[in-house]
This record gives C-alpha cells, sequence and structure tokens, in this order.
C-alpha cells in the first residue's frame, strides 16, 4: 500500500508541477512578439555573444546545419579536454589518460545526450574532466533537444525555424542553468557532497583502510537527473550513496527526472497554440508510462529466485542491486522512469532486476517517446502521431492532416525512415554482436540473461538513454567503437528527420478543417496513437524481447 | 566557418557559466551551509584520524560487530559496483550460501533477505533493524553482555527513512558498532 502511495505521489507531483513549468519554458523559448523590455534585454544578450549570426532568420536548412556544427565543437571540447586530463588541474586522485576508444565512446555519448558510460567516474576521470567534458555537456546537449523542438513547433504552425544560437543559449540559460541551481541547493542541504578535495583515507573501526572517493557530486547529480542526461558521477550512479543519500534525495532525483520531458509536451501545445491536443498526447504517455511502472513495480516483489532453496526469508521482494534506503517501490519506478525518459541513471542494478521487470525499461527505450529524452521525446512522439494520422486516413479514404497541413507521402516516408532507423540500429547492431566474439565473449550472465545484456546495451545506445545492464564488459574497443557510432546516428537521425517533416509542412498552405479530418484532441485519436504505438512495437521488438527476458521468466521463474 | 566560431563562442561561454561559475556557486552554498555533509560526512575520532563515513558501508566481520549487507567490490569506496547478477543466477545462489553459512543460518532461523542481497553500489550503510535484531544473540556473545542490552540499542538507533512512506525501520551499521563500542568498549 505504502509503494502505491509512494508512485502516485511521484508521478502526479511531477505531473502537476509540469503545467506550470511548460508555461514558462514557452515563455523562455519562445517569446511572443510583443515581450516586456527584460526578457527582450536576454535575448540581446544571447545575440551578442552568438555575434552576426544571431540576428538572421534562419531557414531550416540553416538551422539544421548550425544545430550540427554546434555539436561538431562541442564533441570536439569535450573530446580535448578528456583526452588532456593528465596535463590539466583539478586532478587530486591522479587519474591518468584515458583510452583513445573510450575517449571516443565517452564524448560521443555526452554529446548525444546518451551518457552510457564505459567508465566508473570516481577511477577514471578527474575533476575537471568530470566538469567541464561531462557536466557541462550535460547542460548544452537537452538544450540542443529543446532548441530542436521548439523549431519543429514553429513548423508546424507554418512559421520559420527561428535562429537556433539563440534558441540552445535560451534553453541552456533560461531553463536548464536556474532549475539545476534549484535542484543542486536542495540536495547539498539533503546531505550529499559537494567538495574539490580528493579521496579521504579512512582506518576503520577493525583497522583497516578504506579509500573514500568523494568530489562535486551535488553539481552533477542534479543536471544529471533534469536533463535525462543520467551519466553518473560514480560507477553506481544514484545507488551510491554519496550520489544519493536519503529517501528524499531519491524523490528529488526521481521527480527531476520526468519533470522537464513532461513540461515539454506543455511547451509544445502552447507553441502550436494546441493545448487540448497537447493533452492528449499527456494523457497517452502517462498511460502508456503508467503501465509499465505498474508492471515492473509486480514482478519486482517477487523475491530473488537463487535464493528460494536456501534459508533465506522470502517475505521481501528481490533486493540484489537494491538500497535499503530508498524503500521498495523506489527501484522499479525508477527503472521505468529512467527508461521512459532518455535519463539512463540507476538507483538499482538493472541486471540484477527480475527478468521481466527487467523487459520494462527495454519496452521504454524501444519506444522512446514517452515522456522521452528532453525535448527529443515530444519530436519522437510526433513521428507516432504522423505515422498515426496516416494510417487513420487511409482506414476512411481521406488524405491525412495534421494541424490543418497535408500530411502526404514525403512526410510519411520520412517518418518511416526515422521509425525503422531505430529499430535497425537496436536489433541489427545486437545480431551482429549476439554472435561474434565481440559480444559473447564480455558477458556477465549466460544463457538468455547474456543475451538480454548485448540487447540491452545496445537500446540503451539507440535510444540515448544510457543505462546498462552493467555485468557487461563493455569496455573494449568494439563496444566503444560500435556504441559510439549508434549514439551519434541515434541522436541526430531522429532529430533532423522529423525537423525535415515539420519543414515539408510549414511549407503548405493550411486547409480548412472537413468532417473527414480525425480531430487529434479526442478521444478516438487518444485510442488511435496508442494503438499504433503498441503495435509497431510489439510487431518490431517482440521476438528480440522473447530470446531475451522472456524466456529467462518462463525458464526460472515459478 | 562563421557558424562554427558562433558555436565556439557559445560553446565557451556556456563551459565558462555552467562548468564554472555554476559548480562554484553550489560549491560555495555546500561550504557554507552544509560543511560536514558536503566534505563526505566523515566520522573523525578525537585525535582526528579519520574512522569513515556514515553514509559508507565498511567491513566488518569479527562476531563483536554487527555486519553490513555483502559488496560486490568487498567495500571498495573508490570502485563501487554492484554484483550485477541476475536473480536467476546460480552464482547468485553460491555466494548465498556461504553468506548464509557465515550467518548459521537454519530453516527455523531463516536469513533476513537484505543480509544475503548485495546492494546497489555495495556501500549501502543501513540494514534493517530486523536483520540488527538477528545479529543482537553473535554481538552480545562475543561482547559478554546481555542482549536485552544490544537490542535496546539497535532499537534507539532504528528509523524510517521515508517517514510512513517505508514501513521497514532501518538502522546504520556503523554508528551502531560505533555506540556499540562507546557503550560496552571496543
Amino acid at each position: 500500500m505504502s509503494a502505491v502511495i509512494f508512485i502516485v505521489f511521484i508521478v502526479g507531483g511531477s505531473a502537476a508541477l509540469s503545467w506550470p513549468l511548460g508555461r514558462y519554458m514557452k515563455w523562455a523559448m519562445d517569446p511572443p512578439a510583443v515581450v516586456g523590455a527584460r526578457r527582450r534585454a536576454l535575448d540581446r544578450l544571447f545575440e551578442r555573444v552568438t555575434g552576426r549570426l544571431g540576428r538572421e532568420q534562419q531557414g531550416w536548412k540553416r538551422y539544421m546545419v548550425t544545430l550540427l556544427a554546434f555539436n561538431v565543437i562541442i564533441f570536439a571540447v569535450s573530446f580535448g579536454v578528456m583526452a588532456l586530463q593528465q596535463y590539466l588541474p583539478l586532478n587530486p586522485d591522479g587519474m591518468k589518460a584515458i583510452e583513445g576508444s573510450l575517449i571516443f565512446n565517452t564524448a560521443a555519448s555526452f554529446t548525444t545526450n546518451t551518457n552510457l558510460q564505459h567508465y566508473s567516474g570516481e577511477s577514471t576521470m578527474s575533476y575537471l574532466s568530470q566538469l567541464c567534458a561531462l557536466m557541462w555537456l550535460q547542460f548544452v546537449t537537452p538544450a540542443v533537444g529543446l532548441a530542436a523542438l521548439a523549431a519543429m513547433a514553429r513548423g508546424l504552425v507554418g512559421r520559420a525555424p527561428g535562429n537556433f544560437f539563440l534558441d540552445v543559449q535560451r534553453a541552456t540559460f533560461l531553463i536548464m542553468l536556474p532549475a539545476a541551481v534549484l535542484v543542486a541547493t536542495l540536495v547539498v542541504l539533503g546531505g550529499m557532497p559537494m567538495t574539490l578535495q580528493g579521496a579521504a583515507q579512512a582506518t576503520t573501526l577493525e583497522g583497516a583502510t578504506q579509500t573514500i572517493a568523494r568530489g562535486p557530486v551535488a553539481a552533477f547529480l542534479a543536471i544529471k537527473q533534469l536533463g535525462t542526461n543520467g551519466g553518473g558521477f560514480f560507477g553506481p550512479n544514484s545507488a551510491h550513496p554519496f550520489e544519493n543519500p536519503t529517501f528524499w534525495t531519491n524523490v528529488l532525483s526521481t521527480i527531476s527526472i520526468i519533470l522537464i520531458p513532461m513540461a515539454c509536451v506543455w511547451m509544445f501545445g502552447r507553441i502550436v497554440g494546441r493545448l487540448r491536443h497537447a493533452a492528449v498526447v499527456f494523457g497517452v504517455m502517462l498511460a502508456l508510462m503508467s503501465m509499465r511502472i505498474a508492471c515492473a513495480a509486480w514482478f519486482e516483489s517477487a523475491p530473488t529466485q537463487a535464493f528460494t532453496a536456501l534459508p533465506i526469508e522470502q517475505s521481501t521482494g528481490n533486493l540484489e542491486g537494491k538500497e535499503l534506503r530508498f524503500g521498495t517501490a523506489a527501484g522499479p519506478l525508477w527503472a521505468v522512469v529512467t527508461t521512459s525518459t532518455s535519463n539512463g541513471s540507476v538507483n538499482c542494478m538493472h541486471d540484477s532486476l527480475n527478468p521481466m521487470t527487467g523487459l520494462m525499461p527495454l519496452i521504454g527505450m524501444w519506444l522512446n517517446e514517452d515522456f522521452g529524452g528532453v525535448g527529443v521525446g515530444m519530436i519522437n512522439m510526433f513521428v507516432y502521431v504522423i505515422l498515426a494520422v496516416f494510417l487513420a486516413g487511409m482506414m476512411v479514404g481521406r488524405t491525412p492532416e495534421y494541424l490543418n497541413r497535408r500530411v502526404e507521402a514525403r512526410e510519411v516516408k520520412l517518418a518511416a525512415v526515422a521509425m525503422l532507423a531505430h529499430a535497425f540500429f537496436i536489433l541489427g547492431a545486437s545480431a551482429l554482436f549476439a554472435v561474434t566474439p565481440w559480444g559473447t565473449k564480455t558477458l556477465n550472465n549466460g544463457g538468455a540473461h547474456g543475451f538480454s545484456e548485448m540487447l540491452y546495451e545496445f537500446s540503451s545506445s539507440t535510444a540515448n538513454n544510457g543505462s546498462g545492464f552493467e555485468g557487461l564488459g563493455d569496455n573494449t574497443p568494439p563496444w566503444n567503437i560500435a556504441t559510439g557510432i549508434v549514439m551519434l546516428l541515434a541522436r541526430f537521425i531522429p532529430i533532423l528527420l522529423p525537423l525535415a517533416i515539420a519543414g515539408s509542412l510549414a511549407s503548405k498552405r493550411p486547409t480548412a478543417q472537413s468532417a473527414g479530418t480525425l480531430g487529434v484532441e479526442g478521444g478516438t485519436f487518444a485510442v488511435m496513437l496508442t494503438a499504433v504505438i503498441a503495435i509497431i512495437g510489439a510487431l518490431t521488438f517482440f521476438p528480440a524481447g522473447a530470446l531475451g527476458p522472456i524466456v529467462e521468466h518462463l525458464q526460472f521463474m515459478p | 566557418m562563421q557558424t562554427l566560431l558562433a558555436s565556439l563562442r557559445i560553446a565557451g561561454v556556456s563551459l565558462l557559466i555552467c562548468a564554472g561559475v555554476y559548480t562554484a556557486v553550489i560549491l560555495g552554498v555546500a561550504q557554507v551551509c552544509t560543511p560536514v555533509t558536503a566534505n563526505g560526512s566523515l566520522i573523525t575520532r578525537g585525535d582526528g584520524t579519520i574512522v569513515g563515513s556514515r553514509l559508507i558501508a565498511q567491513k566488518f566481520e569479527k562476531p563483536g560487530y554487527f555486519w553490513p549487507r555483502p559488496s560486490a567490490p568487498d567495500y571498495n569506496a573508490s570502485g563501487a559496483a554492484g554484483s550485477n547478477k541476475s536473480p536467476t543466477s546460480s552464482d547468485l545462489t553460491d555466494r548465498a550460501a556461504k553468506t548464509v553459512e557465515q550467518y548459521g543460518a537454519t530453516p527455523d532461523k531463516a536469513l533476513p533477505a537484505d543480509l544475503a542481497a548485495a546492494s546497489g553500489g555495495g556501500l549501502d550503510p543501513h540494514i534493517t533493524e530486523h536483520a540488527a535484531l538477528y545479529q543482537a544473540v553473535r554481538v552480545a556473545g562475543a561482547r559478554g553482555v546481555a542482549p536485552s542490552k544490544v537490542e535496546s540499542l539497535i532499537r534507539n538507533h532504528a528509523f524510517s527513512p521515508g517517514g510512513p512512506l517505508t514501513p521497514d525501520r532501518l538502522v546504520n551499521v556503523l554508528e551502531l558498532n560505533l555506540a556499540l563500542d562507546a557503550e560496552t568498549g571496543p
């Protein structure tokens, strides 16, 4: 019972907070033509930083090229900082040079807002790398997602995309930064470490020596959670007591994962001027996520299967890989929320979840749209929306329309390519590693669970999520290079194609709404959208899921 | 080229503000308002030596101390990790069988599950109150004190981490062991 109250409290609280935040985000990202002097002064400042290009009205191609150019730069800067960390300051614990393929993987991972980590922070990264290569990207990469969403939304109502340089600064400085200051301050007061001192040497009560790694954790954690980044300061992420010291920091962290992705839906609704449509989309997302939360909490209440033959109490759920201070429902709740959004931080070890519980994060990453990453989640959902209106149009034999613009062959083709690319990267790459020693030699568990580890790794890379079945020995050149490439392609293809769809729709003349148009503000549309997501998701990924978690469940669970 | 330069300028400014100013502000707030927890909640003795952190589990093997949950990295606080074993794995059964033997658990006196399961980071500082009471007889015997004394110490240290939202009460193992030493001598 307390588990149900806990879950409703967190999900409901986040949903309630997302409404005013969405309103603020619209003000920040897409101020109305007539605004107050202060708001205008902020944009002037951003124009000043950009230089001459800050004033231009970009077209669709230009917006996309600028977005890519910015990403090339941030990739290069973070790569450089990590590659040179042994020569740079702020390295009290003397971290050494990092291996090349690992630098590539990490730079790709943090540039794509994935935060897949093939290293352990406390034994690999200097404080400077943590702050200036990784934490910095945790601010600007969700901002890239927000910029893309704002541009797409403008296109859907026939406007020009705006200016990428302005958008990315608006998102960084007006949304991510204030939110991070607030959350970091709260978790500091909640007892989280925030220091630049190196590791502490303790002499334990039994006389042994214990080296206790620490660092500027609170600042890192706040933006890690808020920007659907998920990359931990320490190896075990938010299961480490320093990265999540109490029940209450865990509550705040969980809300921080989901809050901005939720608010993105309202921001989208406000920019396109269709809040009822946004509410329907929000409802579909919430329903899909809630179903997975319920399933995960249920399956995780079964005791650890490996202990059943031993004299060990079986009354509690599976505690392997979990921390006690968060309470029993916190692990499965977080596991679903962090994979529903593209966050990827963990507060329990996903590798040690019961088999069917472990399927829920996988499904979250396969769908990748409820609520999805900051900005990009709503963009992914838009692709499903296009497919839904297209299929509905086919059913009644009318030309489909979305927000009064005709959806034609070109848009549907682009949407289908985006959808297929997602599936291709997950299934194709998993298949490749499953039949080569690149994958099979790196497993921590045998049988079906070993396959799940590989499937999870590529699902996580493709969904730009970043969590893992961390038993996998993934710090090898094949894993580093393959997941690095997958993350990059799976980040930019699903941003650029929907922007191209929006640009194409923007150039069309609006049509009048008729009786034959599928309204996107009612229950029919909600059912249609849910069905499209369920059918595409199930048909694409069910076979792979059956080979992994499902067969493991059937094999072992009573 | 212009585009790359503008990107570089924005990168520079955001790096300065988001990595520099932001970190400095939070660091300042932390070191002023909560200096103890900000530096890792360390517990020091009178002579300044550090005993450990109240947030980080340390290894206890002597029968006169309470033992924490199993740890995959053997309580290495600079290389934390979980076991990452599937809950259906036979490796996990083998590991738990050793733990059962260590505690001398029997079907009549089954081991509390948290003492058999490794924590997520391997550094969970807590065990359940129930798991502490389970160890009370051993601890009291090794120290030559009445079990009731140890049990009341446990009850005094037990707390609910989330109030009504977490029905299971927990104890902090290091703090409990320190209290034990203070009360009965090491």
